[in-house]
């Protein structure tokens, strides 16, 4: 029994020492983000590589959801004669919350694991390691520009996760299912709003975006430099990333829609 | 005097101690490296080598003691004045520790892109003639994946020099090399030194290779120097870790086996179970 409170007390401090380390390396990686003023060709290659080349998967799976979604809905809403309220439901649904929400995991599987891979085998083949002996810190070199790239990108990711997704239902509802034309998109410019429904889902996009990027660059730089450590590094990433995104969302969808 | 063994000195490591963890690594280490000659740190593997060279390049912190280089005591240098001190700094890793996603001249061109302003002709010129001094002039257009063990170490030392540094640190240069990539390698050591007036810092475990370059030796073992002197003195020396070593010996000081219970024992254990 006291074996199982030392073991409780233990990866209690563990736990703690590590937020500790991650919110030092948060605000260390915060202070960088200005050097990056001098040198925009290093965000220019990451919001390429994170951003750029995560579209293929973003909007394969936002047409798809987007598909999905407008049979679903319109089975439903068939049974009470409301089909032409298709566009504002889909569109409500994608905007606030499955587009960040999926956008977020999507991206902590394509870009995320991919950032803390790299930074984790730099730091296994001591390239950090050279980096600073050449007086070059690589968290201004290395971390910001992935970090800055990962922030800006995932707004605009779940956008166009939003507007194929949109697309894709308008395809089944309206083109196969024979859901008005008109009615579906002047429903939905009725019911979605700006400021309440579209604002609200840039921000909770935006607030995974830090979060996102903040866990896959930390868990590269604090990655065991063996094998075996970036591969664990990698996997709490996208582990850490989902939980993160989702005990969030709930918190935010809370504060934004809780008194509707 | 003291002025004067201040400038001939441009490493002063003063009972340095550092621990890792509850593990102690140093105990107490004095070692002096001169300007303009080859100095080398030897000693069994784990005996602390490579953490001594990250205490003189300020990656570590020691436990207590002093590591100063040109004067400046590197333990208390803010970052600021500590990456004004690694700009006259090169080392090269055992790995050689390229980038892996630039090219060979990329690579070379990396540091000088990071620390001057200077046109692309010029950074072209410097970086053909720093490759032309290792002979890889021909691989510039390679990554690092092309290369072999050698290629890549010779190319971190073509980078490492890319600033002309005052100090060059060289990690176990010649480990796991053929005997022309160690012979080219340390014709390359030998020349650098003396053409560009650097001081370079060796850490080694290569007897022959490195009593064939050296100015002076020093011997570590135990967290301790145990001997220090010309290659000459220390092939001389009889004391009993430095012997051991300087003659590959399997056992003395320095034990074959890792520590455990007696042998006996251990089996017999299995047996009471």
């Amino acid at each position: 029994m006291m074996n199982w409170f030392q073991g409780l007390g233990h990866s209690s401090l563990l736990l703690f020492e590590r937020l500790g380390r991650a919110a030092t390396f948060q605000i260390q990686v915060l202070l960088s983000l200005p050097s990056l003023f001098k040198q925009p060709r290093l965000l220019v290659q990451e919001l390429y590589s994170i951003g750029v080349l995560s579209l293929a998967i973003v909007v394969i799976s936002g047409l798809t959801v987007g598909m999905v979604l407008g049979l679903q809905m319109y089975n439903t809403l068939i049974d009470f004669g409301s089909e032409d309220s298709l566009g504002p439901v889909v569109a409500l649904s994608l905007v606030r919350e499955l587009g960040p929400v999926l956008t977020a995991l999507l991206f902590s599987g394509r870009a995320g694991s991919a950032v803390t891979a790299e930074i984790g085998l730099m730091k296994a083949t001591d390239q950090l390691s050279v980096m600073e002996m050449m007086a070059v810190d690589p968290v201004k070199r290395v971390v910001a520009p992935r970090y800055l790239a990962g922030v800006i990108s995932m707004p605009l990711l779940a956008a166009m996760f939003s507007a194929v997704g949109i697309l894709g239902s308008y395809m089944v509802g309206v083109g196969l299912l024979g859901v008005d034309d008109g009615a579906f998109w002047s429903q939905m410019q009725d019911k979605v709003s700006l400021d309440g429904d579209i604002f609200n889902g840039i921000i909770k996009s935006f607030a995974f975006g830090l979060v996102a990027s903040w866990i896959a660059v930390f868990e590269g730089y604090d990655a065991v430099p063996t094998t075996e450590g970036v591969s664990r590094a990698t996997t709490r990433t996208v582990v850490h990333t989902a939980f993160a995104v989702l005990g969030l969302d709930f918190i935010l969808t809370a504060i934004m829609f809780g008194d509707n | 005097m003291e002025t004067t063994q201040n400038n001939d000195m441009l490493i002063r490591i003063n009972e340095l101690h550092y621990s890792r963890g509850s593990r102690s690594i140093l105990e107490g280490v004095d070692i002096e490296i001169p300007r303009g000659k080859i100095t080398t740190i030897m000693g069994p593997s784990g005996c602390g080598k490579t953490t001594l060279l990250r205490l003189i390049g300020g990656q570590l912190k020691p436990r207590s003691g002093s590591v100063s280089v040109d004067g400046q005591i590197v333990p208390r240098l803010n970052n600021h004045d500590l990456y004004q001190l690694r700009k006259r700094m090169g080392m090269m890793f055992q790995s050689g520790a390229l980038f892996t996603h630039l090219t060979v001249f990329e690579n070379v061109a990396f540091p000088i892109r990071e620390h001057t302003h200077l046109t692309e002709d010029l950074i072209r010129t410097l970086v053909l003639m720093k490759l032309e001094a290792v002979g890889l002039r021909g691989a510039r257009d390679l990554y690092p994946a092309e290369l072999s063990g050698g290629m890549s170490r010779r190319i971190a030392l073509a980078r490492a020099i890319a600033l002309d540094p005052m100090l060059m640190m060289y990690d176990e240069p010649f480990t796991g090399q053929d005997p022309i990539t160690v012979g080219v390698i340390m014709k390359l050591i030998r020349l650098l030194n003396d053409s560009l007036g650097m001081t370079t810092v060796i850490v080694s475990h290569d007897v022959q290779e490195v009593s064939a370059i050296s100015d002076r030796l020093y011997m570590i073992a135990d967290g301790k120097v145990v001997g220090e002197g010309s290659p000459k003195t220390l092939q001389q020396s009889k004391t009993e870790s430095v012997y051991q070593f300087m003659h590959a010996l399997p056992d003395g000081p320095v034990p074959f086996h890792y520590p455990a219970v007696p042998f006996e024992q251990d089996l017999l254990q299995d047996i009471a179970i």
